[in-house]
Parts: structure tokens; sequence; C-alpha cells
């Protein structure tokens, strides 16, 4: 372009470097930086006091990976809280797809109502959601139970279940199922045939929305699991606050981390295929 | 129709599953018992109980302010960067923005803490809270203004422009007017957020600073007594509030960050 | 009369001298030049991609050339961002600012020039009224209908007095009926206000109806500049021939050109009289362009009435109310389309499928194009 709009041309330049900069320098210190500091503080030797040693004294080495490769409760920590994830992201995806269908099916105007019927339990303090179910399942003697700490789970999620999978429900075109109708298919072949791989799109976001929550979780664990249902938050909470092997505690995050990438990786992957974002 | 029953019942199921607990806790927050086992008599001694925990009143104020001021930054920071997302998408930008709201809390938690201590050797209080907030709050304002920004009319910038308006005053009297709303949520959402925060608040807030969750975390964990019930629904009433004030502002925008 | 030429007799208002616009390996716009004298309703008529868009919003001040330059008044528009050019343009989707009123759209411009708040609210108020929409003030963009949607876009467009209104085509996104109506609308305004209207649209019926001068322009260039009269009955090459209207091609070679007509030899029908052209000699390869209504049917029996006529049968014919298009395929295999206007008294009548018909033409009818 010729050199006569430059003026323009520099205040446009100027402009967007003003507006991006502030935030970007912001989340680069608050964000990015702690998060470089943390990769790195795995490879560090624990401080005497806690904390991390001087990088004079200890040095960096993988002893750290090593204490979390040798012991086979690490990987049995996190099989469990895998496992806890994929259930709860599995029975929230049954609990919410009723309900998004039947929002889906009123008319127009009460939709918003039902949506924000949704969204209000969410408004809820997330402590006092797992409260709730602390006096609820103290008196029937099922708290610190396996059965508690999947219900805390599912109950603290299931909105972010319902939302993507009520925004994809909601562009369905219904002439689509009009003319399934037509060429004989039956209720369930509806379903199945046509709103369930249109809806994969929503599922996927939904469980992403879930699962990656859940497998960091620390506090429906411990409240509402007691002692004995560990998952890898708690472990990470631990080693932080605890017993303050800093270098212990940054290489479990490092290792939740890089689960929390791979899952968001697979459902990424999975919507790219799709064809539909 | 007999199949629209099931799907009525199924749905009413769901609701009811998301809000009997919450309606538990509300209900026994008047209970006049010790136990939150069984109902005993109406009795709003528990709020008044509040009103004389002065650890508790000190958090609430101190959630208060750290909402108020963590929302005002988070807001102008987040806006700044859902226009920047919107119109010039940087190709890190994304990623700088969006990937605190989608890890899980205890990571950036984490990080932060060690980030002050170990760098900063800061010692933790407000200020570490602060910046906790407005990081993660960041996401969800940038999340909102761009789509508001995303549902406009493009044309509409160029014809200011065509008109006569330098790019100031398109930004003053186009571009600014359209995303007030979205704004306004972004700030109602940040506030609710900052207010309800426990996980990273856990690791942040240090020895000497408490903040309303991190209270009612400790009263929890020593006995589970009503007077937690009343501050959880004191606190359910104040944010269900800013929650709707909020979509009445930005419906969609709400959903699209969901 | 708001706004009349104030440019002097040998100056046009807008001149476009040799621009070439390129986005990466394609060529949008090639060395392009024209001048759009004050006070006409100027069209850029072409197919999507010929370039008429990427013009248009080099004269809005959106794009620069690579190549060339326009002269407003005279003065170089180069390096002028559109806000300083006292050019505007109504945009295809409209473009009204949903928070504002509609009077609050149409004074924004004037605001943005700075005037005063009286003044603001005459004209306002004087450009309501031009576009029939006095009782909308105070209604906002979203509670319009497509037409007034239109109406504002316009006012909002003319309210600051602009040297040239620019118009992305605007009438796309109506019915047929409002667009028509919108049309008419249209060429009033633009002879009430005397602004100079460039007018942006793939529609070639539409230009020939609303404007003085259209440029028809086919990938990126201009293949020919004329009043709409002349387009239609003398098209220049077979593009601007087919673009405009439909259009009739039979191939031939000229036996003789003289000052009075030409010879044609057509392969396979025989000999045929057209009208003279210029600068065309015996011997030429090209085809008789002849529009459909130029083309008289009559049943195939004895007695010729016009200089060229032709045995064919009837293919199809399509009724549309006021007239009736016949396809008919002449002995040597050539398929032609006539016009038949259904004015007679009683019920139309028709050449039915298969008939044997006569299809014939004036000696002076249809212009020769060579090749």
């Amino acid at each position: 372009m010729p050199g006569s709009s430059s003026n323009t041309e520099r205040a446009g330049r100027l402009t967007r470097w003003l507006v991006t900069a502030p935030p970007a320098a912001f989340l680069v210190v608050f964000f990015l930086l702690p998060a470089l500091i943390m990769a790195a503080a795995s490879f560090r030797e624990p401080g005497e006091f806690g904390g991390l040693a001087p990088l004079a004294a200890g040095g960096m080495n993988l002893d750290a990976y090593r204490f979390i490769v040798d012991d086979p409760i690490y990987a049995w920590i996190l099989a469990k809280s895998f496992a806890v994830a994929g259930l709860t992201t599995l029975i929230c995806l049954l609990l919410a797809y009723p309900l998004a269908m039947r929002i889906v099916r009123s008319p127009r105007r009460r939709r918003d109502l039902l949506v924000l019927l949704v969204i209000l339990p969410f408004a809820s303090n997330f402590l006092i959601r797992i409260y709730a179910w602390m006096i609820i399942l103290g008196p029937l003697g099922l708290l610190y139970s396996p059965v508690a700490v999947l219900a805390g789970m599912v109950y603290v999620h299931l909105p972010f279940m319902i939302l993507p999978l009520y925004t994809n429900l909601e562009k369905h075109d219904p002439a689509l199922l009009e003319a399934a109708q037509d060429l004989g298919a039956g209720r369930w072949a509806r379903f199945w045939r046509v709103t369930w791989p249109l809806s994969l799109p929503g599922v996927l976001s939904g469980s992403a929305l879930v699962f990656i929550p859940v497998l960091g979780m620390f506090a429906v664990p411990e409240l509402l699991g007691g002692t004995g249902d560990l998952l890898i938050g708690n472990l990470i909470k631990e080693q932080f606050l605890d017993n303050r092997d800093w270098p212990l505690g940054a290489a479990l995050s490092l290792v939740l981390t890089a689960a929390v990438l791979a899952v968001a990786g697979l459902s990424a992957a999975l919507t790219r295929n799709r064809g539909q974002a | 129709m007999r199949r629209g029953f099931w799907l009525w019942a199924a749905a009413l199921a769901t609701y009811a599953f998301l809000y009997v607990p919450l309606a538990v806790v509300v209900l026994f927050s008047f209970n006049d018992s010790e136990l939150n086992a069984s109902w005993v008599g109406f009795t709003t001694r528990w709020y008044g109980k509040l009103l004389g925990d002065a650890d508790l009143l000190q958090a609430a104020a101190n959630s208060l302010l750290i909402a108020i001021v963590s929302s005002t930054i988070a807001t102008i920071l987040g806006t700044m960067a859902g226009i920047a997302l919107h119109r010039w998408r940087p190709r890190f930008l994304p990623f700088l923005v969006l990937t605190p709201v989608a890890m899980p809390e205890i990571l950036l938690g984490v990080s932060l803490l060690l980030f002050f201590r170990q760098v900063l050797d800061l010692t933790l209080g407000l200020f570490s809270i602060l910046a906790a907030h407005i990081t993660f709050s960041i996401g969800f304002v940038a999340i909102i203004i761009r789509a508001r920004l995303a549902g406009m009319d493009e044309s509409i910038f160029e014809a200011a422009r065509d008109l006569g308006a330098t790019p100031w005053r398109t930004f003053v009297r186009v571009t600014f007017p359209l995303i007030l709303p979205g704004i306004v949520a972004g700030f109602l959402m940040s506030f609710t957020l900052s207010i309800d925060d426990f996980v990273i608040t856990f690791f942040v807030a240090g020895v000497g600073v408490t903040t309303l969750p991190l209270q009612i975390y400790s009263m929890i964990k020593v006995a589970v007594t009503p007077e937690v019930n009343a501050i959880s629904t004191l606190l359910m009433a104040l944010t269900l509030t800013l929650i709707a004030l909020a979509s009445r502002f930005a419906p969609d925008a709400l959903r699209k960050s969901a | 009369m708001l706004n009349r030429a104030t440019a002097g007799p040998t100056m046009a208002l807008l001149e476009i001298r040799n621009i070439t616009r390129r986005f990466g390996k394609l060529e949008a716009v090639k060395d392009v030049s024209l001048d759009i004298e004050a006070g006409e309703f100027f069209t850029l008529l072409g197919p999507s991609g010929c370039g008429k868009t990427t013009i248009l919003r080099m004269i809005a001040g959106f794009d620069e050339p690579d190549a060339g330059a326009l002269f407003l008044d005279g003065q170089p528009l180069a390096g002028i961002p559109p806000e300083r050019r006292p050019v505007h343009t109504v945009f295809q989707s409209y473009a009204l600012f949903p928070h504002l009123t509609v009077a609050g759209n149409i004074a924004f411009p004037l605001e943005m020039a700075g005037r005063g708040r009286d003044e603001i609210r005459r004209r306002t108020g004087e450009t309501l009224a031009l576009v029939h929409l006095e009782d909308k003030g105070d209604a906002f963009p979203h509670e319009l209908s497509g037409g007034q949607k239109q109406r504002v876009a316009l006012a909002r467009g003319l309210v600051n007095k602009p040297r040239l209104l620019l118009l992305d085509e605007p009438l796309g996104a109506l019915d047929a009926k409002l667009r028509e109506r919108m049309q008419g609308e249209l060429i009033a305004l633009q002879r009430e206000v005397g602004v100079t209207f460039v007018f942006v649209t793939h529609a070639q019926q539409e230009a020939l109806a609303l404007s003085h001068r259209i440029a028809v322009m086919n990938e990126g260039r201009i293949e020919q500049l004329d009043v709409p009269e002349v387009l239609y009955s003398a098209p220049r090459n077979r593009f601007v021939a087919d673009f405009i209207g439909t259009i009739n091609l039979i191939a031939a070679d000229v036996v003789e050109a003289t000052r009075h007509g030409l010879r044609l030899a057509a392969p396979g029908l025989g000999e045929i009289a057209a009208p003279p052209v210029a600068a065309v000699a015996a011997g030429s390869h090209g085809a008789l362009a002849l529009r459909p209504e130029h083309l008289r049917i009559a049943a195939d029996t004895g007695r010729a009435g016009l200089k060229n006529h032709f045995a064919g049968t009837v293919g199809e014919y399509l009724f549309l109310g006021d007239v009736t298009v016949y396809k008919v395929r002449l002995d040597n295999g050539l398929l032609l389309e006539a016009l038949a206007t259904n004015a007679g008294p009683g019920r139309a009548s028709f050449h039915e499928i298969g008939a044997r018909v006569r299809v014939e033409w004036r000696h002076d009818a249809g212009v020769f194009l060579e090749h």
C-alpha cells in the first residue's frame, strides 16, 4: 500500500498496542510466569523448612518425578481421579440431556426463564453446594463414602453440562426431525440417528467443561469423602500446604496439567473431526 | 403425548435435584436446633449469631472490598482483551486470556502461591488475593465482550467512519454504547466469581486475611451448625440477585461463557 | 435545489485515473479510468467479483489503489481517511446504529461535522420528511421494516449534503415488489436532491431503470460506459450484449459493407440484412446480436412481411402475463428467443409446441459484433 496513509496506519497500530498490551502484560506476569516457575520448581530440592531450597544448595534434578514414578500409589490416585471424573461426566450427561431437550421444546419465551433457573443454583457458593450434601447425607449415613463424593461432584458441575448441551440443541433444525419421520423413522430412531449425532459437539464441549475441573477438585473429596478418598487435587494441596514439599507438589501439578492438556486436546480433535464446531 | 410426559418428568427431577439440597440449607437456617438433623421449630437466632461473629463480619467486609476492586480492574482489562480478541485476533492472546478460565482452579492457585512466596517473597494477603481474582476474571469478561461484538453487524463501525467519525469518536459514540451491557454483565460476573471463589483464594490468602468462603470453610470443618446455613442463605441471596441482574444485561453472553 | 454541481464545466466531479488494485495475485481492478459528472446517477454494473465494490470502497476511502489516483473536485483523495472525505455510503446491510433512534442515526453525521443543535434538529426533520418517515423519528432500527431501514440509511447518507453518495447494492435484501417501488423512490429522490449517486449493482434491469450512465464491468475492467439506451441497443461486445437483457447471437460473415448497411452471410441460414457498423469490412467474422423484441413470429404461411425471415419450429414457450417468450429452433438448428406481446383482444393465443412458424426481423434491427 502506498505510504501516504501511514499516519492513519501508525495511529491504528498504536491503538492496537494500547488496547492489547495491558491485559496481555497482566496475564503474562500473573499467569504465564507463575506457570513457568512452577514447571521449573518441580526440578528443585525442597527447602529445610518447606518451600524450595536455594538453587545453589539444591541444584536441579528429577527427584520429585522419580518419586512419583517409583511409588505406584500416585498412578493409582491419578487413575482414581480419572475414574471419578469420567463417572461424574457420564452422570451429568444423563441428567442434563433430558433437561436440555425439555427446555428446547418449550416455547421461546419460557426458555430464557428455564435457562436462568438452571444457572441460579450455580449462583450459590460452591462450598454451600457441598455443604448442602453434607447435611443431607449425614443423617442418611452416606457421608464420607464414594457415593457422597460423586454426588458432590455431579452437583457442583451439572450446570456446566446443561448449558453447552442446550446451546447446541437449540440450534437443531426441527425440519430435520420432520424429514426423518416422513421417511419412516420412529421415535427412538429419530433420536439416535438425528438428534444424538448432531448434539455431539455440545456433548463434547460440556464433557470437557465437567471432566477437567473435576480432575483438579480437592474440596469435594475432602469434605464429602473424608480421609479415605484422596484424589490428585488433595495430594497437591497436601504437598503445598501441609507437607510443604513444594517440588513434589509442583511435579504433581505438572502431571495434572499434562492430563488436562491431553483431555482438552482430545476434545478439540474430536470436535474438529466432526466438522461442526 | 406420552413421550412428552417422560421428558417433563425427567426435567423436573433434574430441577429438583438442583434445588432441593439448597432448599434444605435455607430451610434449616431457620431451624431451632443445633443439629441439622430434624426440624424443631422456627427461629432467626442463627442470623442474630452471625451479626455477633466478628471474624465472619471481617471476612465479609474483606470479600466485598476484594470483589469491588478486583472486578473493576478485571472489567477494564477484560474489556480491552475482548475488543482485542475480536478486532485483531492476536495469536497468543486467546491462550493467555482463556486458559485461566478453562483449567482447574487448583493449578492457578498453587502456581500463584509459588510465584508470590518464592519469587517475590511477598507476604500473602490482600494484594495476592486481588491479583489472583483479577487473573481469572479477565477471561470471563473478555468472553462476554467478544460474544457481544461478534453478534453485531460489522459494517456499523465502517458506517460511523464513513459519516465523519474519527476512530476515537467511533469508539466513544458507537462501540462503547453497544458493548456497555456486556461490560455491566462482565462486572457482575467478576463480582460474583470473586465473592464466591474458594479454591484459588485458599492458596494465596495466607494467614492474615480471610474471605467469606474461607471462613465458611473453616466453620464447616469445625462443626456443621445452622450458623453456616444462615450465612450460606445470605450469600446465596446476594449472588442470586447479581446473576439475575447480569442475565438482564447480556443473556446470550452468559450462555456462551459456559 | 440542493447541491447542484459546483465543479467547473471542464472538470468532472470525480475523476478516476488508471487505478489498479491487487489482492495477492488477484487483480480486482485493472487500470480503470472514468469520470463522474456532478448531479448524475452513475451505476457500476457487473457480475460478482468484477471489481465494482472495490472501486466503491476506494472512493469512500476504505481502500487505496495500488496504482493510479482519484480526484474529487480536482483535489487528490490519496491519504485522506474516510471520515474526512465529503463522501457517504449506503451500506448493503444498511448498518444502522442499533442503539440510536432513527432521528439519532440521521443526526449522526451532522454531529460529527460539529453542527449546532438547532441546525441539526431542522435538517434532521427536513430529511425525515424527504424520505417520508416523519412519524418514525423516535423509533429504533429494529422496529422498522426492510424498506424503512433502507430509507433511513439513505437519509443518513444525504443529510450532510455530501459531494457523492455511494450505494452498495442497497436494494438486494428487498422482495420484488418492494424493490420496484424503492427504485422509483430512488430516482425521484436523486432528481429532487441533486446529489451525485454512484450506485453498484449486479441487477442489469435495475441499472437500466435508474441510471443516467452505466459502466458495465467484467473482471476488473470496464467493458462499456454509456447511457442505458445505447448499452441496450448498441452493445460493443458479446459480454455487454449478453449481460444486459437477453440476446440472440447469429454467427455470420460480412459479405458487403456500405454506409447504408451490411450484407451478412449466416452459415446454414442464408443472407441477412443488418444496419451499418463503422470500421467493419467485407470478410469480417462475428455475430449479429438481436433482442427478442426485434423478432416477430408468424405462422409459416406463404407471404413474408419483413426483410429477414427464416422458418423454424416452436420448441417451447413461456407465458409471462404481459408477454410470451418463444424459443424457436430454426431449420439450421439455431435456437432463437422471441418476444410476443399479448395485447390482442380476448384470451392470448399461442403458437403451440411443434408448430411451424416464421421468424422475421427488420433490415435495420440488431447490431453486428465483430469477434
